[in-house]
């Protein structure tokens, strides 16, 4: 089937989300979306799947003019879509879950379940998945859950099958799996949109690519094209791919955690017995794919997360047993993973939230109320100073942009002096300007001599930054390696990726020599070209 | 290789670290255990005297096979029953100590052991029996309005429509019930009114909750102030004015079920009822199935985890959520009439009296499945009715206190005491596209 989406808009509030896009999608290709975050991808494909109706423009399928006026029209006409996070209840099997709206009943709207594992199992066989129909989807690996929401669309003959960022919570190997159940999809004829702002993977398999940026198409580009062309073309301007530091010139090692764990409430292990140590002046970055226990890890430094065993010491003092004030006021900086629930007081203004961790102490404070005059000049030095584009200091920061919104946290964080700083995803979803400025600010306070912890679930971030690394499986560190071994060689990926599936480091390093995966293959091109 | 194929908790057995965290066991079953077993040895065993009896009875008058009254040495019973507590709070703490969870059916004989210790603490040395099908009956009747409640909380709940309003809607269901049954002549008219005036509140629910997005907890108790005020305003004038046309007993008929009847003890509780019990034990068996084996059940599961993903299949949510949370003020309306036609009382003001909140935590207490709120609606109801009988046979216990017992098991039922409890994902959240 051949998809063409022409002159989509699609407007919020004053923001234009989509402007005049064009797109056409041969069969059987398949058809990368390229973009920042917030480029208007989503947005798009949301539309194409009848979950936003246009404010313009018009959907063709193979000539036709269709209208969507929800998803199960979408669905009807042969569009799948995987989101990015997944459509699936977590407590349902995977045999319930594909079944949903599309139920095989019997008399009375009973559910004739056996047919709904029987599809699974024929789908699930016909491309290798191995896909236990049985099995509750929230006890399934998420490159797993993918798969059941693959089996979903196929199930409805999708013939256009959209995946929205289907990479951004796999691993490596799980990205290699998912790169070749796109291919064999390919060649069982299904058409495939492929949504994401990573260049390596858009590299690797993409048959054409459209870039997006700030909601319009600003070309075409092909496969072939290197990263940095790619890349120049997302962002509008050439941009460095790396991050600019030197060698670290670590000290002590001030901070160290030894034998921690946590334990839910629910009994499952969410840190399990793990150790390592930070030396001032050096990055650590703490690898593994999303929900192995690393926001734990975090929130255990700071101490909103409590710990089972195990200590944790900061300057050789055991920081486990204070509150969450005392462990700020001793030195700790820290950027939550989810900026705008953890991060900022969205209702606030700009000048509050900077001072929202030391408004009870001068100059902020006089006895028992504030100081307006000290915070806002608090504020309009440090918005200067971390290059916050900003109308008024006093306007809520909800009106800020991801990148400048992540600025103000990190200029609160960093504004006290710093034996330690924590942060946590500290660059997702910000457009490359804020990410590159972010990584600066990092590598700058490492280079003052603080121990830093970075968590990341984006292997690029993590090479660029991290001194060393420790990758997190299902809890425990897999093994902890330096970023640049001694013959001055980085860390292979294919190495990080077997580690962040729970592959010791030896074995890792043995099986990455064996075998170079598709993404490090794309690695090969570019150092060919 | 994917990982699909990887373990998905590590096994202890494999773990190299010594100290490896396993999964935290609370420790309050055995807290409560041995506080039952310390009440069972103060209050009870050390206050009975050697050569006392207690008797009870089994039988009723109707028994085809009258059973003999049993008597058993207080003091030798009571003891037997300590020793069980004391055992299984041994067995509490050994698998706590062993970090593994406690099976259900601890808590049952627990439960059972400390209830027969009262019992035989109260009879002992009376020459009054203690009527053990008559408590269990009264139980059951006490449990009716909560059964209905609790099954129209797990419907509204489990498409994520949280029902506060089932109060109001058991209420409005008894004085609907309660006046066409009067005004008609018919109790089984009554029966056709109660659900009708039970769907109103449901719909009111529905539309201020879907519609407007407001607070759910808020509606339904405004809904409740609503339905106390409006009946209590009727009851106090039209009903008083012409108390013969609107507000006379209507008794349903009991249907004694051949055979089934004849059952020693639980016989004659079960099958000798209303229709409307009997719709309640079609109601119980019929949504069990229902809720986990259609089309129907599938959708509200979704619809009350995960709203979007539901949307993205085409189920259309909010409307499933008003036809939800009417047919659950249907269900609550029908056990309203509980109160009046199925009792053969005449409508009283506020005679819901609260019945509606503890079905709440019947339904939270059977973790939003029909089953599990039938037993805790049962459970409360036989609390409830040991008060009833015990201040009616004369025990030295306040009946003050013994009317409390049903509130405290629900206080710490609600408080987590049962161990964990999962409500729908999306309960409570409005659902919008965008």
């Amino acid at each position: 089937m051949k998809l063409e989406l022409q002159g989509i808009t699609k407007v919020f509030g004053s923001l234009v989300a989509n402007d005049h896009i064009d797109l056409v999608v041969e069969p059987g290709e398949i058809h990368a979306l390229l973009g920042e975050n917030g480029a208007g991808k989503s947005t798009l494909m949301n539309v194409l799947y009848g979950l936003y109706d246009p404010d313009d423009g018009q959907i063709l399928l193979d000539g036709a003019p269709a209208t969507f006026r929800g998803p199960g029209d979408a669905v009807s006409a042969g569009i799948g879509m995987v989101h990015q996070h997944f459509m699936l209840v977590p407590v349902f099997t995977v045999a319930e879950s594909v079944a949903l709206g599309y139920e095989p009943t019997g008399a009375g709207g009973v559910l004739r379940l056996e047919e709904a594992r029987r599809r699974v199992r024929e789908i699930s066989d016909r491309f290798g998945f191995q896909v236990d129909p049985d099995a509750r989807i929230e006890d399934l690996p998420v490159g797993v859950q993918q798969r059941v929401e693959i089996i979903k669309a196929l199930s409805r003959d999708a013939q256009v099958l959209i995946l929205d960022e289907p990479t951004a919570v796999l691993t490596p190997q799980e990205t290699d799996e998912l790169i070749r159940i796109m291919r064999e999809l390919k060649e069982s004829g299904t058409s495939i949109v492929f949504i994401t702002h990573k260049l390596r993977e858009v590299r690797a398999i993409a048959d054409r690519i459209t870039v997006i940026r700030r909601g319009r198409v600003v070309g075409e580009a092909s496969p072939t094209s290197t990263e940095t062309e790619l890349a120049s073309l997302m962002v509008g301007r050439s941009v460095s791919l790396t991050v600019d530091k030197e060698p670290a010139q670590p000290g002590e090692a001030t901070f160290e955690v030894e034998g921690l764990s946590v334990v839910a409430p629910t009994g499952t292990v969410l840190v399990d017995d793990i150790s390592f140590d930070v030396r001032a002046g050096e990055i650590l970055c703490v690898a593994g794919v999303q929900g192995n226990g690393q926001t734990e890890l975090a929130e255990v430094i700071l101490g909103i997360e409590q710990a089972d065993s195990g200590s944790v010491r900061l300057d050789g003092k055991d920081i486990l047993g204070t509150g969450v004030k005392e462990r700020l006021r001793s030195g700790i900086g820290f950027v939550p993973e989810d900026r705008s629930t953890d991060g900022v007081v969205s209702s606030f203004s700009i000048a509050e939230n900077l001072v929202l961790d030391l408004y009870d102490t001068p100059p902020f404070a006089r006895g028992v109320s504030m100081s307006p005059a000290k915070v806002t000049a608090n504020a309009e030095q440090r918005t200067e100073e971390f290059d916050v584009r900003h109308t008024s200091v006093h306007d809520p920061i909800s009106t800020l942009s991801g990148g400048n919104a992540q600025k103000v946290v990190l200029a609160r964080e960093m504004s006290r002096p710093l034996r330690l700083l924590v942060a946590s995803q500290p660059t997702r979803g910000l457009d490359v300007g804020s990410i590159e400025f972010v990584h600066g600010r990092v590598v700058a306070e490492r280079d003052r001599g603080t121990p830093v912890i970075i968590v990341s679930t984006e292997l690029d971030e993590v090479l660029g930054l991290a001194d060393r690394i420790a990758v997190m499986y299902r809890g425990r560190i897999v093994g902890i390696v330096d970023a640049v071994g001694e013959d001055g060689t980085p860390v292979s990926r294919d190495v990080l990726g077997l580690m962040m599936a729970g592959v010791p480091l030896e074995d890792a390093q043995q099986q990455a020599a064996q075998h170079r995966s598709v993404l490090g293959a794309a690695d090969l091109g570019e150092e060919q070209a | 290789m994917s990982t699909a194929t990887q373990p998905q908790q590590a096994t202890p057995s494999e773990g190299a670290g010594p100290q490896r965290a396993r999964p935290k066991v609370s420790l309050k079953a055995t807290v409560v255990y041995a506080l039952a077993a310390l009440v069972t040895l103060f209050a009870w065993v050390l206050d009975t005297p050697a050569d006392t009896r207690t008797t009870f009875q089994f039988g009723t008058s109707g028994d085809v096979v009258s059973i003999p009254n049993i008597p058993v040495p207080a003091l030798g019973f009571l003891v037997v029953l300590l020793v069980v507590m004391l055992a299984a709070t041994g067995f509490s703490f050994w698998r706590w100590r062993e970090r593994r969870p406690l099976p259900a059916w601890t808590h049952v004989v627990v439960g059972v052991a400390f209830v027969l210790a009262f019992l035989t603490f109260v009879g002992a040395g009376r020459s009054t029996v203690i009527p053990m099908v008559s408590l269990l009956a009264g139980a059951l009747a006490l449990s009716v309005p909560l059964v209905f409640g609790a099954m129209s909380g797990v419907i509204c709940e489990r498409s994520g429509i949280i029902n506060i309003a089932i109060e109001g809607q058991l209420l409005f269901g008894a004085f609907m019930g309660a006046v066409v049954a009067s005004a008609a002549g018919s109790a089984y008219l009554g029966l056709v009114a109660a659900p009708l005036a039970g769907a109103l509140v449901g719909a009111g629910l529905a539309w201020f909750s879907v519609s407007f997005r407001v607070n759910q907890i808020i509606v339904g108790v405004v809904l409740n102030t609503l339905i106390i005020g409006l009946t209590g305003f009727l009851f106090s004038t039209v009903l008083s004015d012409n108390k013969a046309l609107w507000n006379s007993r209507m008794p349903l008929p009991r249907i004694r079920i051949p055979l089934l009847a004849d059952i020693p003890v639980i016989g004659p509780v079960l099958f000798n009822q209303t229709i409307l019990v009997y719709l309640m034990y079609a109601l119980i068996f019929g949504l069990q199935f229902m809720l986990f084996r259609s089309r129907w059940g599938l959708r509200t599961r979704a619809v009350g985890e995960h709203p979007k993903a539901a949307d993205t299949v085409g189920i259309k949510v909010n409307v499933r959520r008003v036809w939800n949370t009417i047919l659950g003020g249907a269900i609550a309306g029908l056990g309203g009439a509980f109160f009046t036609v199925g009792s053969g009382l005449a409508f009283g003001r506020e005679m819901s009296a609260g019945q509606g909140y503890i079905a709440l935590a019947a339904m939270i207490l059977g973790k939003w499945n029909p089953w599990g709120a039938v037993m805790a609606a049962l459970l409360f109801g036989f609390s409830k009715n040991l008060g009833n009988v015990l201040s009616s046979i004369g025990s030295g216990v306040p009946s003050e206190l013994l009317l409390m017992l049903p509130y405290v098991i629900t206080i710490l039922a609600v408080a987590g005491f049962v161990g964990r409890v999962r409500p729908p994902a999306a309960e409570g959240v409005p659902y919008s596209k965008s």
